[in-house]
């Protein structure tokens, strides 16, 4: 099972997501610079959060026309399982594998913290070794996680359970006042319709160790992990 | 006799002597395009020709000293064949002016500061001053220098993990930006600024050179006054994203050995990185201004020379290597043209195409401007500030609310509106971040670690110099002490008003003793810093506002602590003596509205046994948390404790003081820790071998914060209450 992590000018938690899955899950994990064509050996690939191209114009705008994307988009096409964790989730997003979109922050400040977020659907590749409704905290960090999208998407999304993750109070329950950033229905992460490509705003890959204050993002990088050795055992056994 | 060059020197901001030395140096009356290297490589900014007799009283040496002052940043030995190096440095003059670019690019500027040494940069640390954030003005350039910051930290994909954090009316006209920078290296990667080896190729690397920041340095070497507001195109505009490129370029060319040595450009730009490789050489550079990629059109050589527009080093490579070098920053879509070589002459040599435009000695333009040695006055008012009878303080009986206010006190308050801007956490290291006494990171493939702090004197400073300064010394340095870290070396920042007054100068010179002292004392160097003079608007110099950034090194991480009172049932312990002492608090402000009194008492060797009680009770796991008490004294670090625990905690304090003295006196050397009762007399036992005062307070638990004193109840509240207070405060100011 091989890792990719997307390397962009600018991307800087590429390190976060290289030492998650390397350093404490043990997996073998290659960093990929942008302007690379071929995905071909890999199982997962983590688009990193970080600054792509200084976020110029807006968050991945320009990441998304890097040479790297058009693997991504065929990796994925093909039932790849990708990941996109802040400016990856908005990079998803700006290429079109994602629906929606990520503003500015409601206050319009960048926020860092680290915040409760609930597992709305315990039933995905990304989420299979959390429980339905169980609370995780996650770190934040981020100017325009305020994720935005019309109303008929969103009534699909929540119907085919596509929302993954929602901010919500320490017990569990999601209201406006534990919104950090604005996000319609408390949106912190979803699936695509397929189900093997998600994005999130929160940083799974910085929760990955007790000494740093908690490791509830394993929940979800395991989830990665456990689907992707079940693949490789279904693809053994062809 | 009046020289005819007088006029040209004072143009360029020297005296008249300065231009005689300059003609002795030259041989001959300088030209225009030389006169202007002189007069921003001579400013004080670059020369610390004011600064540097003084500075030489500090120690700088020891066994773990690997690089002292002079270089671009100092380094330090944390073990493992690892080094930390680190540097703090003032951009107070054009965060005043723009404080958005002004903070970013301060940011900038230290971080390069970091890399150019080889270093993987790790940690950024902020200290702050402003005014009164009721006004508009000061408001805007809060929040600008806060966003300036953040923008730039976070973009870098640096976490910024601690800062300070004042406010005073002083600093209305003049507030304070100090960016320390923090990075990591193995010993054998280190890079200096000195360029060797005649016919090496010398390369600029990173972006290109326009007429933003002219004159910077002169910039920061004179007082700011309402024609500075105009002064915009002095200050520089920065961008992240492309210095994130410069640092994984560099970090990347580093890994080859074609670079033998490299240098950020700053402040005077081109000016001080040529000049000074060339001068740390002992060898001559020749360049030619034509072969600068520029972003404009119609620069003179002379602006080029000293613009400080952002995201450029100055690479000094390996004959024969320069299409390697050129690979690299191709790869990070940056520029590298080779301007230059090294020669052996010791000049600089500058060209313009096929003419030479310039041409000085290295060393003359780097390393000889004439020291000034101002007179030092003690101030007449001096004596009025220490004038303060504490008798006849105002009589109160509400204990419980002076305190609530305290909380809510602008620079006790909590920060956390500021420090939720900055990405603390990147890159997985940070184990404490902001909202500590210190941040502690893991240092890559050890169990160790290193604890950071930053802390500044302003009040206590003001009051009594020397000993204000030793105050911040011994303040970071119980504050890494509080993580559970031993000091190691410092770094400091000292923002001073016009040092040609003599009550500055006396400021300044007293305050470098009290620090040397300290330093001594306390066994920690002095590896490297920055003085910022002129910090000035009319008539008004700020507080002197010596700032210390200081480094520890934590053993083992599995015993490190943190501000907050731990499990319900621990006993509260104070480690040290309270005095009657209330100079200089922020009581006696809130009470008097004055800064005002004679400062506490420092006994450095006490405050030296209780950091030592301290960290030996924290290595021995019997410390579960501990909490120094500074600004608001003995009540708010107890009331801190509670609210960052988020239990109550029911107290008796020894009587026999006054009770303002008792709860708000700021009398150094005193710690708050938490132990568990099993671990008690342990504690009690190292106290009575070390010879350190301590004082069983109480114990942890509940949902009140109470104290007594004499079986009288003097505080009890809710810590809910006394959280809000504390909480609250800032962000309500800033969302007027």
């Amino acid at each position: 099972m091989r890792f990719a992590v997307a390397v962009f000018p600018g991307s800087n938690c590429d390190i976060d997501a290289y030492r998650a899955l390397h350093d404490v899950l043990g997996r073998d994990v290659e960093y990929l610079w942008h302007r690379e064509t071929d995905l071909s050996g890999f199982d997962g690939v983590i688009l990193p959060g970080g600054f792509s191209y200084g976020d110029y114009l807006r968050p991945g705008a320009i990441a998304r026309f890097a040479p790297l994307m058009e693997a991504v988009v065929r990796f994925a096409g093909r039932g790849g399982m990708v990941l996109g964790i802040c400016n990856g989730f908005q990079l998803l997003t700006e290429a079109g594998l994602l629906p929606g979109a990520l503003l500015r922050n409601r206050d319009l400040t960048f926020l860092c913290d680290t915040v409760p977020v609930r597992v709305e659907n315990a039933d995905t590749v990304f989420t299979r070794c959390c429980q339905a409704g169980q609370v995780l905290r996650l770190p934040i960090a981020h100017s325009d996680g305020n994720y935005a999208v019309d109303a008929a998407t969103l009534a699909v999304m929540e119907q085919q359970g596509q929302v993954i993750l929602r901010y919500c109070a320490p017990d569990g329950t999601v209201d406006e006042q534990h919104n950090p950033n604005g996000s319609v229905a408390n949106i912190a992460g979803i699936i695509n319709g397929q189900g093997n490509v998600a994005g999130m705003m929160p940083h799974p890959e910085r929760a990955a160790e007790e000494l740093l204050g908690g490791a509830d993002g394993l929940f979800i990088l395991q989830s990665m992990v456990q689907e992707l050795e079940r693949r490789q055992h279904e693809a053994s056994r062809c | 006799m009046k020289l005819p060059g007088a006029e040209r020197a004072a143009r360029v901001g020297l005296t008249d002597a300065e231009y005689v030395r300059i003609v002795e140096l030259v041989g001959r009356e300088p030209g225009d395009l030389e006169l202007d290297l002189f007069g921003v490589m001579w400013s004080e900014h670059c020369s610390y020709k004011t600064s540097r007799p003084l500075l030489s009283l500090f120690p700088t040496t020891g066994a773990a000293v690997l690089q002292g002052p002079g270089e671009n940043a100092g380094i330090v030995d944390i073990g493992d064949g690892l080094a930390v190096v680190m540097k703090v440095e003032s951009h107070n003059h054009p965060s005043a002016v723009e404080p958005y670019q002004g903070a970013a690019t301060g940011s900038g500027g230290i971080i390069r500061d970091i890399f150019t040494m080889g270093a993987r940069p790790i940690a950024m640390l902020d200290s702050l001053r402003f005014g009164d954030l009721g006004e508009t003005r000061q408001r805007s350039l809060f929040r600008g220098v806060v966003k300036g910051i953040g923008d730039y930290d976070n973009c870098m994909g640096i976490p910024t993990v601690a800062g300070e954090v004042g406010f005073d009316d002083s600093y209305a006209g003049n507030c304070l930006v100090n960016a320390m920078c923090v990075g990591i290296i193995r010993h054998g990667d280190i890079k200096r600024g000195a360029a060797t080896g005649v016919g090496n190729p010398v390369i600029l690397v990173g972006a290109t050179t326009g007429r933003d920041g002219m004159g910077g340095a002169s910039f920061a070497s004179v007082d700011l006054t309402a024609a500075s507001q105009e002064r915009k195109s002095a200050v520089q505009v920065g961008d992240p994203f492309l210095e994130k490129l410069l640092l994984e370029a560099c970090l990347e060319l580093f890994r080859t050995d074609a670079v033998v040595g490299i240098q950020d450009l700053g402040a005077a730009g081109l000016t001080s990185a040529s000049c000074e490789t060339a001068a740390r050489g002992g060898v001559g550079i020749d360049l030619d201004v034509a072969l600068v990629p520029r972003r404009e059109d119609g620069m003179v050589p002379a602006e080029v020379m000293i613009s400080e527009s952002q995201e450029r080093m100055l690479v000094i490579a390996r004959q024969g290597r320069e299409e390697e070098v050129q690979c690299i920053f191709d790869k990070w879509g940056l520029n590298a043209a080779v301007i230059g070589r090294v020669t052996d002459d010791g000049m600089l040599t500058i060209r313009n195409g096929d003419v030479v435009v310039g041409l000085v000695p290295a060393k003359a333009l780097a390393e000889q401007a004439p020291l000034r040695h101002p007179e030092a006055v003690r101030p007449a008012w001096q004596d009025d500030l220490l004038d303060l009878d504490v008798t006849r303080l105002p009589q109160q009986d509400d204990w419980t609310g002076t305190l609530t206010v305290l909380l809510g006190t602008l620079t006790i308050a909590s920060k956390e509106w500021v420090y939720r801007q900055y990405d603390s956490v990147v890159r997985t290291n940070t184990v404490i971040g902001p909202g500590s006494d210190a941040a502690v990171l893991r240092v890559d493939g050890t169990d160790h670690g290193i604890a950071l702090t930053i802390d500044g004197s302003g009040r206590m400073c003001l009051l009594d110099p020397a000993t204000g300064a030793a105050m911040a010394v011994a303040e970071a340095a119980r504050n890494l002490v509080c993580s559970g870290a031993k000091p190691l070396a410092l770094t400091d920042c000292l923002n001073f008003g016009n040092p040609e007054k003599p009550e500055v100068f006396w400021q300044f010179s007293q305050a470098v003793m009290g620090m040397s002292d300290a330093c001594r004392k306390l066994g920690i160097p002095v590896i490297g810093g920055n003085v910022s003079f002129y910090n000035e608007t009319g008539a008004s110099a700020i507080m002197p506002t010596p700032v210390v950034g200081m480094v520890g090194v934590v053993e083992d991480l599995a015993n490190i602590c943190r501000q907050g009172f731990g499990e319900p049932g621990s006993v509260v312990v104070l480690l040290g003596a309270n005095t009657d002492e209330l100079g200089g608090s922020e009581y006696v402000r809130l009470a008097t509205g004055r800064t005002a009194g004679r400062v506490p008492l420092l006994d450095l060797e006490r405050e030296k046994e209780v950091q030592d009680l301290c960290l030996t009770g924290i290595r021995r796991g019997l410390i579960r948390s501990a909490h120094d008490v500074s600004d608001g004294g003995l009540s708010v670090t107890l009331a801190e404790s509670c609210i960052s625990g988020q239990t109550g905690a029911d107290l008796s304090l020894p009587a026999g003081i006054r009770p303002d003295a008792l709860l708000f006196g700021e009398a150094p050397s005193r710690i708050v820790v938490t132990v568990g009762a099993g671990d008690l007399q342990a504690l009690v036992d190292a106290a009575v071998e070390m010879g350190v005062p301590i004082a069983v307070l109480g114990t942890t638990g509940g949902a009140l914060l109470n104290i007594d004193v004499s079986g009288k109840s003097l505080v009890r509240a809710p810590v809910v209450d006394l959280a809000a207070a504390w909480s609250d405060s800032l962000p309500q100011v800033m969302s007027v």
